[in-house]
């Protein structure tokens, strides 16, 4: 049975002041959903009371379509922060291995190998580096095979694709769209074209004003 | 979850780690003892588990701070906060794999500063059975204070603060079970189950506590 993400009349607070409220979308499996505006218009905010790492002002959101039971929706998400989540220290394989095993599959699906991933990503052969070895764009690249070691039907992604040069956007572009057509649901804060068909949402900034679905 | 004990541990090995810190710092407080009491041999085998006692504990402060602060710079307790696991078992699986890098060692180093205070066998393995016993305690409770204080760019002292109090109770009973051991009228069973009750007790409510201030922090 097909998944899909419902959200309605989210509004969220930093302090005293409401950043955006009243958002509310559906995106159905395949669907992907662009969240653009300015810095500080509260695209990163959104992304992070959709992950359940901050707490909505008022609203809710749900996943429709789950034949097996779920605590809360943030289980079935992949959150791709400004921050990378790899330990320096660690290899990149000791890295995504740690991830893959503690976050295990969500049911509908399951996570490819270690190596398959750092292929996928280009960056086959160089997994027994530690991670602080590796340049800003690989580790970031690095970042993104843990979306693809552990199987989550939603990407929340926070500007994935800063410090990527261009033959890894279109890189990330076909994770993406094949995420998309394996039934996945993207919902990404950025500035640069995503590189697949999808619907922008226009965070609008302070203070009250709702951002618009286009 | 064994897959976070062993990550942790090793991270606590590797260069930057700091598992070894612990120990150093333990064996310096212990050694500099003899220095400033004298050589009075007696005197040093009566306060010998006190001494040991007192290193273990500030040791076993040291570097708790760092137990989710590290986690959170570079992003992996959001990841842990958005799983199924619940965060109780992540938090007491991290104290596991933390008490394991820096606490067992302290208990294993005992015995050698044991002889730097002239302890005597009984009380050498008496002060290592109660702080086997007595420091996973320190490593909860501190598990708490270090959530508390995750957002705080230099909680290290707070940490301390917040949590020595808490281990006052933890020193008692673990210095009166081990001095129970040598000198004979005091019995040494019921103040060394009152310490396993206290570090079964905050098993408990620390990871607790210690959850519910992550899920707080969070910003």
């Amino acid at each position: 049975m097909p998944i899909s993400l419902v959200v309605e009349g989210l509004s969220a607070k930093r302090g005293e002041d409401l950043i955006f409220k009243d958002i509310s979308f559906i995106l159905a499996a395949g669907d992907a959903l662009v969240v653009t505006g300015a810095n500080g218009s509260g695209k990163s905010t959104l992304l992070r009371v959709l992950a359940g790492l901050l707490a909505a002002e008022s609203g809710s959101m749900r996943m429709e379509g789950m034949s097996a039971d779920i605590g809360h929706p943030r289980e079935l998400c992949h959150y791709l922060g400004h921050r990378n989540a790899m330990k320096r220290e660690l290899t990149v394989e000791e890295n995504l291995s740690f991830w893959k095993s503690f976050m295990g599959d969500s049911p509908g699906g399951a996570g490819i190998g270690i190596e398959d991933a750092a292929e996928a990503l280009g960056l086959g052969g160089i997994s027994h580096l530690p991670f602080g070895y590796l340049s800003a764009g690989q580790q970031r690249r690095m970042a993104m095979a843990k979306l693809l070691v552990a199987y989550r039907p939603v990407w929340l992604l926070d500007e994935p694709t800063a410090a990527l040069d261009a033959s890894a956007d279109r890189l990330f572009a076909t994770l993406v769209t094949r995420h998309l057509g394996a039934g996945g649901i993207v919902v990404a804060a950025t500035h640069q074209p995503l590189g697949v068909e999808a619907g922008e949402l226009r965070m609008t900034g302070f203070a009250g004003v709702a951002g618009e679905l286009v | 979850m064994t897959s976070l004990f062993l990550r942790d541990l090793k991270l606590a090995m590797r260069a930057g780690g700091g598992a070894l810190i612990g120990v150093l710092f333990f064996m310096t407080v212990v050694a500099v003892v003899p220095f400033a009491v004298g050589p009075d041999l007696n005197l040093l085998s009566r306060i010998g588990p006190a001494i040991l006692w007192i290193g273990a504990l500030l040791a076993s402060l040291l570097g708790l701070d760092r137990l989710f602060q590290a986690e959170r710079e570079d992003g992996s307790l959001d990841l842990m906060l958005m799983q199924e696991t619940p965060l109780v078992l992540t938090v007491l699986m991290k104290c596991l794999a933390h008490w394991t890098a820096t606490g067992l060692p302290l208990v294993i180093a005992a015995p050698l500063l044991g002889l730097f205070m002239n302890m005597n066998e009984v009380a050498i393995g008496a002060t290592m059975l109660t702080l086997l016993a007595g420091t996973p305690a320190i490593t909860l409770i501190g598990a708490a204070g270090a959530a508390v204080a995750v957002t705080l760019p230099r909680g290290g002292l707070l940490v301390s603060i917040l949590v020595l109090p808490l281990t006052i109770p933890v020193l008692i009973f673990g210095v009166s079970a081990a001095y129970a051991a040598v000198e004979d009228p005091a019995p040494f069973l019921p103040p060394f189950l009152i310490l396993i009750a206290i570090t079964l007790f905050f098993a408990v409510i620390g990871p607790l506590s210690a959850a519910l201030a992550l899920r707080a922090a969070s910003d």
